[in-house]
């Protein structure tokens, strides 16, 4: 944690770096299509995405809550899963040999394969959303949490029976702190999953969100709309995940220490 | 805190605090032992310790006076009631200093107290008054990990000593505190487990410190990695006199006695150097 602190380059230089490279791929992409290098109509440049974005905003904010709805609903629920998961699969063995391997090979299916049959299943609704954003989520954290509570020093686990400690006690004392720096790298990965997951369901179906603007204005061949709602999708799942490293900063504070 | 028992006595004799018999000791369930006759007993106000080379078993025979391992033969008798296999009823001071990292040093300290059902105000409090007598005053709010070695190291001794038994099995307690630390902790301890009627198994690589702090040395010989389980060599009894109470380095360590002492132990320890 405390190591390399003085070949890390300073606060100032890791932002200022990645900007300076992102504003000059934008002029670079905004210079390409103002000359001409690319026909307009199949790359917009960065103002008219810009500009589209904001005389859209109202729809996009409508349409966006659905999504957000959806995320935030599924990744709750699929924490929740992943959590139960974990816990069963870390107290009994037979739970984690059965389930181990099924769950990595439900991680081989492609979310786009089943999202038609879960709109066949559970209909256009908000369950069939929500039901693929748990299916994808879930496995991030249950994966993350196993890890975590397995990462434990055994002998600590000795040293809690020394002091009498129940299997509860040794959880909840142990375990349960010692997972969640894993957990977190799980939540953040879960997190992007989500408002992916929605979108992706929604393309198949529904009448609200994200993933219907864009399968509409695909149609509609509004290309510089099509961007604009990209652009908002990658932010609200990078808004998720500075969310989770909030929650992670609020948690763990000892991760954030200096150290002596 | 539980209140420290006096120690039973029946028929005159005296039952020891903590009481190994004849422990055949294994990892494997009896493919290599490691160790085998380990007979020992500490009383109430007593502290013993076991001196061995690395490797030989020393940590493998205090997992099992802990109750965390079962032996594959023997007994482990506490108070003369048999505790084999189980613990909970015996305070051990691991070889590392096992904090919890997500746990500030007072919450650390506290942990068997809680665990027993204190609650963490009277826990904290009860913790408080002692951070200056173990040298960790101004911690409490601290990280694990914003400590020294040393520091830590003294953070698992009170959490030991919170622990409340009064048989506590130590294993290299002093190992990471620096030696002017060392004596100072060493002596407090002794008087302390004295003055507690504590009974104290304690393990060193330090022939000084074995010479210094027990009542009684247990020299351990053998190469369970080699296939030759332990024993032990040799039981040597240390006699001081009063003025020279347990730990105190300065004072007992150059007398003719000490040296007397220190030479059994070596004798036995490099008896099994030269084979
Ligand atoms: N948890 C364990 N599981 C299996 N084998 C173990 C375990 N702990 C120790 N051993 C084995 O038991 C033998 C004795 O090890 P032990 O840790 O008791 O030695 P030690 O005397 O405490 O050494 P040191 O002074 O280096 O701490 C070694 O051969 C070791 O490999
Ligand atoms: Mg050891």
């Amino acid at each position: 944690m405390a190591t390399n602190r003085l070949s890390e380059p300073s606060r100032t230089r890791q932002i200022a770096v990645p900007t300076a490279t992102v504003a000059i791929l934008l002029v670079v992409w905004e210079l390409v299509v103002r000359m001409g290098f690319v026909p307009n109509f199949l790359l917009p440049s960065p103002t008219q995405v810009v500009s589209a974005l904001v005389t859209d905003v109202q729809l996009l904010a409508s349409h966006a809550g659905t999504t957000i709805l959806e995320a935030v609903l599924g990744l709750a629920i699929g924490v929740a899963v992943g959590f139960v998961a974990a816990v069963l699969m870390d107290r009994f063995e037979t739970i984690y040999l059965a389930f181990d391997p099924l769950i990595t090979i439900s991680q081989t299916i492609p979310t786009v394969a089943i999202a038609p049959l879960l709109v066949l299943w559970f209909g256009y609704g908000l369950a069939p959303k929500v039901i693929l954003i748990v299916l994808t989520t879930f496995f991030p954290v249950a994966v993350s949490l196993v890890s975590g509570f397995r990462s434990v020093d055994p002998d600590m686990i000795d040293l809690m029976r020394t002091m009498g400690a129940s299997d509860l006690q040794i959880f909840t004392q142990v375990k349960l702190p010692a997972a969640l720096d894993q957990f977190f790298s799980g939540l953040r990965i879960s997190a992007t999953y989500a408002i992916v997951g929605a979108v992706i369901s929604e393309w198949l179906g529904g009448f609200n969100g994200l993933g219907v603007y864009m399968t509409r204005v695909r149609k509609s061949f509004a290309y510089d709309r099509m961007f604009a709602v990209i652009i908002l999708i990658s932010l609200l799942s990078l808004l998720l995940m500075k969310l989770v490293d909030l929650l992670e900063r609020v948690c763990m504070p000892w991760k954030h220490v200096e150290g002596k | 805190m539980p209140e420290l028992e006096k120690t039973p006595v029946e028929g005159g004799g005296v039952i020891p605090a903590l009481e190994a018999l004849d422990l055949t000791l294994s990892w494997d369930g009896g493919e290599h032992i490691v160790a085998r006759g380990i007979s020992l007993w500490v009383n109430n106000g007593e502290i013993v310790c076991m001196v061995g080379k690395s490797g030989c078993g020393k940590t493998t025979i205090l997992h099992a006076l802990s109750g965390l391992t079962k032996p594959l033969e023997g007994k482990v008798l506490l108070r003369g009631e048999d505790f084999t296999g189980r613990p909970g009823s015996v305070s051990y001071m691991l070889q590392k200093d096992l904090l919890i990292p997500s746990k500030r040093i007072i919450d650390n300290v506290c942990l068997p107290l809680v665990i027993k059902g204190t609650s963490k105000r009277e826990a904290h409090k009860f913790a408080a008054m002692l951070f200056e007598r173990f040298g960790l005053g101004g911690t409490e709010r601290l990280w694990p990990s914003q400590l020294s070695g040393g520091m830590r190291q003294r953070a698992a001794f009170l959490r030991t000593y919170l622990q409340g038994n009064n048989v506590a099995l130590l294993d290299e307690p002093f190992s990471a505190l620096d030696a002017i630390t060392r004596v100072d902790m060493r002596s407090w301890y002794c008087e302390m487990a004295r003055s507690l009627q504590m009974a104290s198994v304690v393990i060193t690589h330090d022939v000084d410190e074995a010479v210094t702090m027990a009542d009684r040395i247990y020299v351990l010989k053998g190469t369970p990695s080699a296939g030759v389980p332990t024993t032990i060599a040799g039981e040597i009894c240390v006699q001081r006199d009063e003025a020279m109470a347990a730990g105190n380095v300065t004072d007992f360590s150059l007398t003719p006695e000490f040296v007397s002492y220190k030479r059994q132990v070596l004798d036995l320890l490099e008896d099994d150097e030269v084979r």
